[in-house]
């Protein structure tokens, strides 16, 4: 065990190291796209297969393997320590597994990009650094993984740095990500204080230590849900929540591969795999529980009606993201925490598709756009639409051309067959349309909330009833992005002639398995009239799991349990339906987006100004900072630090100006000077 | 007491030669003095029974360092200047300061030196540093540094000529 | 012959206080002499009253290192005679002038 575990984490490192540091000094070697693409999935498929031996000879009990003293300071003792469990290996899974896939894919998708070579070591260091994260077994190397998933993730939504703007987004990405990162570790440092004053010994932040009853039996409830609540302010900078998810739609900036494996199916769950990581110690912590959950609601209900109104492909598919990240933070909220890993799963499947899916689109697209150039048919290269859904919807399309914007789509099943129908399965799947995996894994999570709200606790309710309407708002959004991108008739011009190709099997071959994935996926957890939830089992495990569930029992007649499922199957085709009829239908393309216009009314405008959350935060964060740095820190730099500096200096200079008298560059006076200590010496010699 | 008459002799020319190359306002008259000091020293050090340092003296020094000196003031064609003309506190200083050194190393004669002769005749003395063994020390214990000393003159050489010509400053 | 003459009947302090005033007589030249070359014959003198000194040790000890020193020190004082004034003629070809206090370049 202890083998596989070195060898799952040390692979993805060590060819990430090969192939960085050969490329980075032999230029030669940047040519060899086959060997570097091979080399950086076999880096990560040959851990999925390990992780495989593991998940099939796993026995029940959870599992450490230390391998040396990182930290040993006084009370600190800090061990490099993995640990596998259920919880672990179901994250390992999906991040090696649908990593392998995005490996693949990105054979195919970053072809004869100049910075192919830097393409695969990020990503590799990229799955190490989610490898530490998820096997962690003690919070300091998850942290480490927290940070190195963060920095691979600017990495990567820099990857194209030339462009200022992809250069903005990553900084944003990274600094938003500080803010959740500091009070992650102003958690670490109260349960340290808390922890080492009460007990005797050293300390590790090991989980084992960390979530036994005793341990938590010594935080007082204040100081539990300050932690709980520092936690999850640390989760929603990752997972981008309410209200620091500002950063995950800019984060697009990156390669569609990027934003397929580390902003839709692994880096953005793990907030909720800490959460879950720590559920014993967040259950204990009611307040923080619900507010968790209201978060996660809003976030889904806002992200979703942002969706709507987003015409740039991967933009919709962000926000969608940031969508199913609240509805799980919603089951999070709401003691599901089985749930919450089961929506992660499920999510991963079916997102990383729509995403490889929209990038494969886009590949086509770019061929298309290659073509028209060729052809002199653009007029300004690669010019966009101007980013404002509200004027651009009266102008659907004014004659230039980019590659990611919906409305210059249209058509594509006929170009891309296996994209399509791929596309098509996830995308029903996200709309919750059973039996595909986002049915279950969703009905689940609304059902929890609505258990809650029958069983006295009114907010369950709530959060029950923006899940129903985030889902309608998820299925009508995601049915729009298929239906512009893939029926009706090609929108980009001289489509008669420039069309585009189905992208080459590398790329096709993820799609497929994924959408295989998003198919079957979800059969793991059927709900409980159905013959009961295999991952709760697996994870929960009667209380001996990893995952905590509430003690307490709730129950739910089995006649509200089917209507409920009903009722989840009704508003999926309803939203679908929906969509259908007003986008097919009711009018063609693009002018749809009129119809949806005036169905919203004034909140349309809302929606598509994103809520103005950005607009709100230079107001009332960057703007205050930057001018209270212009107006007190800059005169104080100016003055009280520059003048020290410079006072130093001035003074040396007066010093020197007057000693400078001494050199008169007259040689005598020098000789003189000699002469004088000639006779300073020879007057010491006689008066010793 | 001959030798004591004559020392003093050709110490107050030395010093009288040597005060007048101080003060004299003219660098030739100051070439001048300092030539006699020259030869001063020169029969001091035959009194001293050194004869061959003596003629040296009178060969290199007198006449050819400084013919070598009178030549270039020659070709400069230095107007004369006052000598020590204004007293200022430099000159001052310098005056106090020579006093001073030379009192200490006078009190250090006269009060630390240990080392006294011991009896040693001057025929012996004069003897072991005869021309013959000075050559013999030159050519055998010394013989490396006397090679140096030739490669030295040579590289002096070169460099007067090379400093002197017109084109090379 | 001549040897009648009894130096070391002298004492040896005699000439080491000549060789001192000599000495000092030169450093005086040095300090207030504004013209180069008499600064440089200054200098010479200063190397005759060392030369003065070294051959009266060496007959007081009757040892002939010293004089093959004075031999050297001639040696060395006739290249740097040589080197000295060709660089005062390179001064003065510049400068029109060997007075060293009007030629400050190292001013501070």
């Amino acid at each position: 065990m202890s083998t596989s575990v070195l060898l799952i984490l040390l692979l993805p490192l060590a060819l990430s190291a090969f192939n960085g540091l050969m490329g980075l000094f032999v230029p030669a070697y940047r040519k060899n796209e086959w060997l570097i693409g091979g080399l950086g999935t076999l880096a990560v498929a040959i851990p999925f297969a390990l992780t495989v031996r593991l998940f099939l000879g796993f026995h029940g009990e959870p599992e450490v393997a230390s391998y040396f003293t990182w930290i040993a300071a006084g009370d600190l003792r800090i061990e490099f320590a993995y640990r596998i469990d259920q919880l672990s290996l179901v994250m390992t899974l999906i991040v090696t597994g649908v990593g392998a896939l995005i490996h693949l894919y990105s054979i195919g998708y970053m072809h004869g990009d100049s910075g192919y070579w830097r393409f695969f070591p990020y990503l590799n260091l990229f799955i190490f650094a989610m490898l530490n994260l998820v096997l962690a077994e003690n919070l300091l190397v998850l942290f480490l993984g927290w940070e190195g998933v963060g920095l691979c993730s600017y990495l990567l939504i820099g990857f194209w740095y030339t462009d200022l703007k992809n250069s903005a987004a990553a900084n944003k990405a990274f600094i938003v990500n500080r803010i959740g990162d500091f009070a992650f570790l102003l958690a670490l440092f109260i349960i340290f204080a808390v922890v080492t004053e009460k007990t005797d010994g050293a300390f590790g932040f090991d989980f084992t230590t960390l979530l036994a009853p005793e341990t938590l039996g010594l935080f007082g409830a204040g100081t539990l849900m300050a932690v709980a609540l520092l936690f999850f302010v640390g989760a929603t900078g990752k997972s981008a929540q309410i209200p620091l998810f500002v950063w995950l739609p800019d984060a697009m900036a990156g390669p569609t591969p990027v934003s397929a494996l580390i902003h839709a199916a692994t880096m953005v769950t793990s907030g909720l795999y800490l959460l879950a990581r720590l559920s014993p110690m967040v259950l204990m912590a009611p307040t923080a529980m619900t507010i968790i959950a209201i978060v996660g609601a809003m976030t889904a209900i806002m992200a979703a009606t942002i969706a709507i109104t987003q015409n740039d492909i991967k933009r919709v598919l962000a926000y969608s993201t940031v969508s199913q990240l609240g509805y799980m933070f919603l089951a999070a909220g709401v003691g599901a925490y089985f749930v919450a890993i089961f929506h992660v799963m499920t999510h991963a499947f079916f997102k990383a598709c729509l995403f490889l899916g929209s990038g494969s689109v886009i590949h086509g697209m770019h061929e298309v756009q290659h073509e028209l150039e060729h052809k002199g048919l653009l007029g300004s290269h690669g010019a966009t639409i101007e980013d404002d859904p509200l004027k651009t919807v009266d102008l659907p399309y004014d004659g230039d051309f980019d590659a990611q914007d919906m409305r210059t789509m249209g058509g594509l099943k006929r170009f891309m067959p296996v994209t399509r129908w791929t596309f098509l399965i996830a995308t029903l799947a996200i709309a919750g349309i059973p039996p595909l995996a986002g049915f279950f894994s969703k009905d689940e999570i609304l059902f929890k909330a609505f258990e809650l709200g029958y069983n006295g606790q009114i907010w369950g309710y709530i959060v029950w009833i923006v899940g129903v309407a985030t889902a309608v708002l998820t299925a009508i959004y995601m049915t729009r992005a298929y239906l512009l991108t893939f029926e009706g008739t090609p929108r980009w011009p001289d489509a008669m002639d420039s069309q585009p190709h189905e992208s080459p099997w590398t790329m096709t071959v993820p799609l497929v398995v994924l959408a295989a994935l998003s198919v079957v996926g979800g059969f793991v957890g059927l709900p409980a009239v159905l013959g009961g939830s295999k991952i709760h089992h697996f994870l929960v495990h009667d209380g001996r799991g990893p995952v905590a569930a509430p003690h307490h029992e709730l129950h739910v007649p089995v006649s509200i349990e089917w209507g409920l499922l009903f009722l989840g199957m009704a508003i999926a085709a309803a939203g679908v339906l929906f969509a259908w009829f007003v986008i097919r239908w009711g009018s063609r393309g693009p002018e749809a987006d009129t119809s949806i216009r005036r169905f919203f009314g004034p909140l349309y405008g809302t929606f598509s100004r994103k809520y103005s959350v950005d607009e709100l935060y230079q107001k009332v964060i960057v703007n205050p900072v930057v001018n209270g740095a212009r107006r007190v820190f800059a005169p104080f730099d100016q003055n009280a630090v520059d003048g020290a500096v410079n006072g130093v200096a001035k003074l040396v200079q007066d010093i020197a100006l007057r000693l400078r008298g001494v050199q008169t560059g007259v040689v005598q006076h020098y000789a003189l000077a000699f002469v004088f200590g000639v006779a300073v010496v020879l007057a010491l010699m006689l008066l010793r | 007491m001959l030798e004591t008459f004559l020392f003093f002799l050709f110490a107050v020319v030395a010093v009288v030669g040597a005060l007048g190359m101080l003060i004299a306002r003219n660098p030739v008259s100051s070439a001048l003095w300092m030539i006699m000091t020259l030869f001063a020293i020169a029969c001091l050090y035959i009194t001293l029974s050194a004869e061959f340092i003596g003629v040296i003296q009178v060969l290199v020094y007198a006449g050819a360092i400084m013919v070598l000196f009178l030549f270039v003031i020659m070709l400069l064609n230095l107007e004369s200047l006052p000598s020590l003309g204004a007293m200022d506190w430099k000159n001052v200083v310098a005056f106090a300061l020579g006093i001073a050194v030379l009192a200490q190393i006078l009190a250090v004669i006269s009060l630390r030196l240990d080392v006294m002769p011991v009896a040693i005749s001057s025929a012996e003395a004069a003897d072991a540093t005869s021309a013959t063994n000075i050559g013999i020390a030159l050519l055998t214990e010394h013989a490396f540094s006397l090679e140096i000393i030739g490669v030295l003159l040579l590289a002096a050489t070169v460099g007067a000529v090379m400093l002197a010509k017109k084109k090379f400053v | 012959m001549h040897y009648a003459i009894r130096t070391m009947q002298l004492a040896l302090n005699w000439y080491l206080s000549l060789s001192a005033i000599l000495f000092v007589i030169g450093v005086l030249g040095v300090l207030v002499r504004r013209n180069a070359i008499v600064i440089f014959l200054s200098i010479e003198l200063m190397l005759n009253a060392a030369n003065l000194a070294l051959v009266a040790f060496s007959q007081t000890f009757a040892d002939v290192n010293g004089q093959v020193l004075v031999f050297f020190v001639m040696s060395v004082a006739a290249a740097e005679a040589a080197v000295g004034l060709a660089i005062i003629i390179a001064l003065f070809r510049n400068k029109e002038t060997v007075n060293v206090d009007e030629i400050s370049l190292f001013r501070g």
